[in-house]
């Protein structure tokens, strides 16, 4: 809305007012017409955050404070005893290393490679260059699903199996195809003008593409990794499905599997652990929300 | 000028590693896929042809119509309702708003970052019903009625899995509409108001036709993703109670790691694939937007 909009909408109220009404009384009334709309935003904001104080607060309590206690009690007291119980007989500090050797890695290879294929797709001029970014289109809307039996059978007799490279070759590859395509639309938007420029200053297109090309598009590369990154830590499926032995678990595999290794629910432990797996993406989104924002919903045809 | 734009050996380096591993561990597995859901058996006992079997199986199997009702069912239901509230936030955003809309707007779209696991563990205690009661049977109880066994019953789990997405993403498609509605006219709007159209009225007939190409963008990304429902059922209900809430993803998977049949497993993650796809095509069909060009 720009303030043109706000001016004419000002303008009206004016004009349907009539000039006589005390202000007190326009006061009131606009308090009142306001009313359910600020009602709406207030449940709005309880439904989406008080999920997340709720299992802060929880993170802290004892296991009898949560039988005997209604839910809304404060936790008696600020004992990190649960979280000492997540790291000691959760393992969560394998499954936390486990995820970053598997994540990082592959993130650093999905985007090398996708940045270099989405130059080489849209920059480079070739024959078949179209068909190529069809061909890594196609892999956005196939189910990983449809890959994974195979995939299976390969690790297992390549001997793969049982160590994490399933896990970082299998994201590497599925990333890819998002990475490409958003690549090659930031270099459309380039002006083709500049590596015209850089080759006829007799830069080589290897060249053009460190010195020219990545700096061109680093913000781009920036928010593509942000988002790969989110899908990526927070996948299920894959780790799920390649993750053989209790020590190879990632970080949602090992939450997953917590509440079942007591029998019983430990409630101040479970919520701890996911406090402790919720607490890397939330803080990476408390200080980027606006490139996560703008990257992810760019993401969107991933569905 | 043209040759060192078309270099060979610049194409091969820069494009070689990443088509070379999306080719082995995307496109191969794809095609070897097809080929097993005409076998039987799984890499440890070996694989035999059996032809069209896997296929008659599939359609004669109750437990597959089961999964294919409930991945449509529910895809249907949480496209519909994460679409329609996210475009009634979006109108809030921009109508109600405006500019002091950032703040809301971050907060209502944080969800989306959680990891599902951790967004489900939690929804399993806030909607618990015993041994102790969650802050929703609670809420419940206070307005005198019964606490809902919520992962107990086929109809409430349905609903729980619903909400619990619907929670985790109407922000996320209140963002996608928002960008598409700032982007309408504001002399289009003026005008409007100007001819006495407001309220209700101005939505339906200037900011609904107008929004139109961004709406049924944001239907089809999200009848695509739903469709693929794994990690929210997996991590909420685990398929229960019974098979009531087990999706076509789920019984691939179960069939395929926990009964060792990759042959049917291979057969209905083809079924999944096709029913996308069937969708995909809808996307490009109905928009009629090149998405390529972004």
């Amino acid at each position: 809305m720009t303030s043109a909009t706000a001016l004419t909408e000002d303008l009206r109220t004016v004009a349907v007012s009539s000039p006589r009404e005390p202000r007190r009384r326009r006061g009131a009334r606009d308090f009142f017409a306001r009313l359910p709309m600020r009602l709406i935003i207030a449940i709005l904001l309880v439904v989406e955050i008080y999920p997340m104080l709720w299992m802060f607060l929880g993170s802290f309590k004892t296991q009898s404070e949560f039988l005997s206690e209604p839910f809304w009690a404060l936790p008696a007291s600020w004992s990190l005893d649960n979280y000492v119980e997540v790291f000691t007989t959760g393992g969560f500090g394998q499954y936390i290393l486990n995820s970053v050797i598997a994540v990082f890695p592959s993130l650093f290879c999905i985007l090398l490679f996708g940045v270099a294929a989405g130059f080489a797709l849209e920059v480079l001029v070739w024959k078949g260059r179209g068909t190529v970014l069809l061909l890594f289109l196609a892999g956005i809307m196939v189910p990983a699903q449809m890959i994974l039996l195979p995939l299976f059978t390969m690790y297992f007799r390549t001997g793969l199996t049982g160590s994490l490279w399933p896990l970082i070759l299998t994201y590497i590859a599925t990333g890819l195809p998002l990475t490409v395509f958003m690549m090659a639309t930031f270099f459309r938007s380039v002006p083709r003008e500049i590596f015209e420029a850089a080759t006829l200053d007799g830069a080589s297109m290897l060249r053009a593409f460190w010195s020219v090309g990545i700096p061109l598009v680093r913000n781009a590369i920036f928010t593509v990794g942000l988002v790969q990154f989110f899908f990526i830590w927070n996948d299920l499926l894959i780790a799920l499905t390649f993750t053989t032995s209790s020590d190879l678990r990632t970080i949602q595999v090992g939450l997953l599997n917590f509440t079942g290794q007591y029998g019983a629910v430990q409630y101040g432990p479970t919520f701890a652990a996911i406090a402790v797996n919720v607490f890397g993406t939330l803080a990476l989104y408390l200080f980027l929300n606006q490139q996560v924002m703008k990257g992810l919903t760019a993401g969107s045809v991933k569905g | 000028m043209e040759k060192t734009l078309g270099d060979k050996r610049a194409i091969l380096i820069l494009l070689g590693p990443a088509l070379l591993v999306y080719t082995l561990i995307m496109l191969v597995p794809i095609v070897w896929s097809l080929g097993y859901t005409v076998m039987d058996g799984n890499p440890i006992v070996g694989f035999q042809f059996n032809g069209f079997d896997n296929f008659v199986k599939f359609f004669g199997d109750p437990a597959a119509w089961e999964a294919v009702g409930f991945t449509l069912r529910y895809a249907l239901v949480l496209t519909v309702l994460q679409v329609g509230i996210g475009f009634l936030l979006a109108l809030l955003y921009v109508f109600w708003l405006r500019k002091a809309s950032g703040l809301i707007r971050t907060i209502v779209f944080f969800p989306v970052v959680l990891p599902t696991v951790a967004v489900a563990l939690l929804f399993q205690r806030l909607f618990e019903a015993a041994p102790t009661t969650g802050p929703v049977n609670a809420l419940l109880n206070s307005f005198g009625l019964e606490s809902v066994d919520w992962f107990g019953t086929p109809d409430a789990s349905f609903w729980i899995v619903i909400l619990m997405d619907l929670w985790r993403s109407m922000g996320f498609y209140a963002v996608l509409l928002y960008a598409g509605l700032v982007d309408i006219p504001d002399e289009l709007l003026e005008s409007a108001r100007l001819d006495g159209a407001s309220g209700w009225k101005l939505i339906r007939s200037i900011v609904l036709p107008l929004s139109l190409p961004v709406l049924l963008s944001s239907l089809i990304f999200s009848i695509n993703g739903t469709l693929k429902v794994f990690d929210t059922v997996v991590a909420l209900t685990n398929g229960g109670p019974g098979n009531a809430t087990t999706p076509l993803t789920v019984y691939m998977f179960e069939t395929s790691f926990t009964y060792g049949e990759y042959g049917y497993g291979s057969t209905v993650a083809l079924m999944l694939t096709i029913l996308c796809l069937l969708f995909t095509v809808f996307i490009f069909r109905s928009t009629r937007r090149d998405l390529t060009k972004g």
